[in-house]
């Protein structure tokens, strides 16, 4: 690279160093500012309506690279382990009757179905064994088993609800809720599941059935679902409403 | 009079301290979200040395339960923080200037003059351009440690998208742990800086805010400038152009 030199007096050494210096003081003080200013900004569900802007563009970019034929990665039985940790309870309130419980699938056109643990049994079951991820940072390699998402919604004839854009779980109780892109939903490795280690699913891993989503954080994976619906606008996210990324895609 | 020499072009200086700040942010906030799992630490078996962090470390800079702001923060100032990266390794490469920063066959041998002359255990100033054999070293391994931190965090950011990546990196909670390690490398890296810049004194910091260096009039040179006689002009001829 070429030095550039130049002969000045006393006082342009000293005029041009002032200078350069008010510039860095200027450029730590706009730093500075943009941080407080950050920081009082109004919130949109519970994160910093700026950063919650960057957030959807982020989950815009990402959905639109989203491609389904990309895989978690899978493991052999023997490394899946025993004691799967329990992270969650909401929506696992007491006074759950199992016996009693249908799953309410309400279509399109507003029809409610009530599908029973048997007959989803019934549908093509799927196994899988990967590494379940908290949004916490904490993962664990874990076997689940039950029937594909979209194997599901052929059966079930759901054209016109796979064609929108998000698919909405709620726990029998509404106390916890998720939603979910479409696309993830139709991964070949989103299950209804309703098997743990070759067992039923236990009680406190969401009994009769929950979502396994091995795309998206372990936040996404409700347990018990009780209602499922489809739409074109996002449904209620719990982590959602408390300043979490709704995307949560991995 | 006095000579100025040109050492950091403008562009070089806004690349330097845009990095600042924005190395500031993504540390806290890797703080905020590492508290929700923070199972790092210096030991063996049941031994601790060192716990990654104390309870005293993340109470007194309230870290607990804030993962979610500490998510928001991190993945919106990625996105300047790659770009600043990506725009200085670019300017590196079409400047021409990676020449100065990549260490090269003697550099190993002269970093340890360096660190020896540094420490006051060896005389006579190590050779140098722009930068020392160390400093090459130093800053070459501060950008592959950038590329680094950019890799594992696209890994543990997108581990099924990018799960190739994620593969070539040891898997999911290796990428985590190498982030982790990174971080704690930055940091370091940082502290010593910091040390090198007090210890080179006023002209070598000047040089990074104004640009240039004050170096003596030609007739006084310092045998260990680098530039040949013949390309600097005398002050006389300065003075009448």
């Amino acid at each position: 690279m070429e030095k550039t030199q130049k002969i000045l007096t006393a006082a342009q050494v000293r005029n041009k160093t002032l200078l350069s210096f008010l510039f860095l003081f200027l450029f730590i003080a706009a730093s500075v500012f943009t941080w407080k200013w950050l920081q009082k900004q109004p919130t949109e569900q519970a994160a910093l309506k700026p950063l919650r802007k960057v957030l959807d563009v982020n989950e815009s970019i990402f959905s639109g690279m989203f491609n389904s034929n990309r895989l978690a990665k899978t493991y052999r039985k023997e490394q899946a382990v025993s004691k799967v940790r329990v992270n969650g309870n909401y929506g696992m309130s007491e006074g759950f009757d199992p016996a009693s419980w249908k799953l309410t699938l309400v279509k399109a056109n507003g029809d409610s179905l009530f599908i029973s643990l048997d007959e989803i049994k019934k549908l093509p079951r799927t196994e899988i064994i990967f590494n379940f991820k908290c949004i916490e940072g904490w993962s664990q390699v874990t076997h689940w088993g039950g029937v594909r998402f979209s194997d599901f919604a052929k059966k079930y004839g759901l054209v016109e609800e796979t064609q929108l854009q998000f698919a909405g779980l709620r726990t029998p109780d509404n106390e916890y809720y998720v939603g979910l892109d479409m696309k993830s939903m139709m991964h070949p490795q989103t299950l209804l599941c309703y098997e743990m280690n070759n067992a039923p699913l236990p009680m406190n891993q969401g009994y009769p059935l929950r979502l396994i989503i091995p795309v998206k954080y372990g936040v996404k994976h409700l347990k018990r679902i009780g209602t499922m619906f489809f739409s074109n606008s996002r449904p209620p996210d719990y982590w959602y409403e408390r300043g979490y990324d709704y995307y949560c895609g991995l | 009079m006095k000579r100025t020499v040109k050492k950091h072009s403008l562009a070089i200086r806004w690349f330097h301290w845009l990095n600042f700040p924005l190395l500031a942010i993504m540390t806290w906030s890797g703080l905020l979200i590492y508290w929700a799992n923070d199972i790092y630490k210096l030991g063996w078996g049941n031994k601790t040395i060192l716990k990654f962090f104390p309870d005293s470390f993340n109470k007194a800079l309230n870290l607990p339960f804030r993962l979610a702001e500490g998510m928001a923060l991190h993945f919106v100032f990625m996105w300047i923080f790659t770009i600043n990266g990506l725009l200085y390794v670019l300017y590196l490469i079409f400047s021409k200037e990676y020449k100065l920063i990549l260490p090269n066959r003697h550099s190993l041998k002269e970093a340890w003059h360096v660190i020896l002359h540094d420490l006051h255990l060896r005389k006579g100033t190590p050779p140098q351009k722009k930068y020392n054999a160390a400093q090459r070293i130093a800053y070459t391994g501060v950008i592959i440690m950038g590329i680094g931190m950019l890799l594992t965090g696209m890994a543990i950011y997108k581990p099924v998208q990018l799960n190739w990546l994620c593969a070539i990196l040891g898997g999911y909670e290796w990428a985590r742990a190498e982030h982790f390690i990174l971080t704690i490398l930055f940091t370091l890296f940082f502290v010593v800086h910091i040390v090198q810049v007090m210890m080179a004194g006023w002209n070598n910091f000047r040089s990074m805010v104004a640009g240039f260096e004050v170096l003596p009039l030609k007739e006084e040179m310092d045998v260990s400038e680098p530039e040949p006689a013949a390309q600097a002009p005398t002050s006389h001829n300065l003075n009448n152009h």
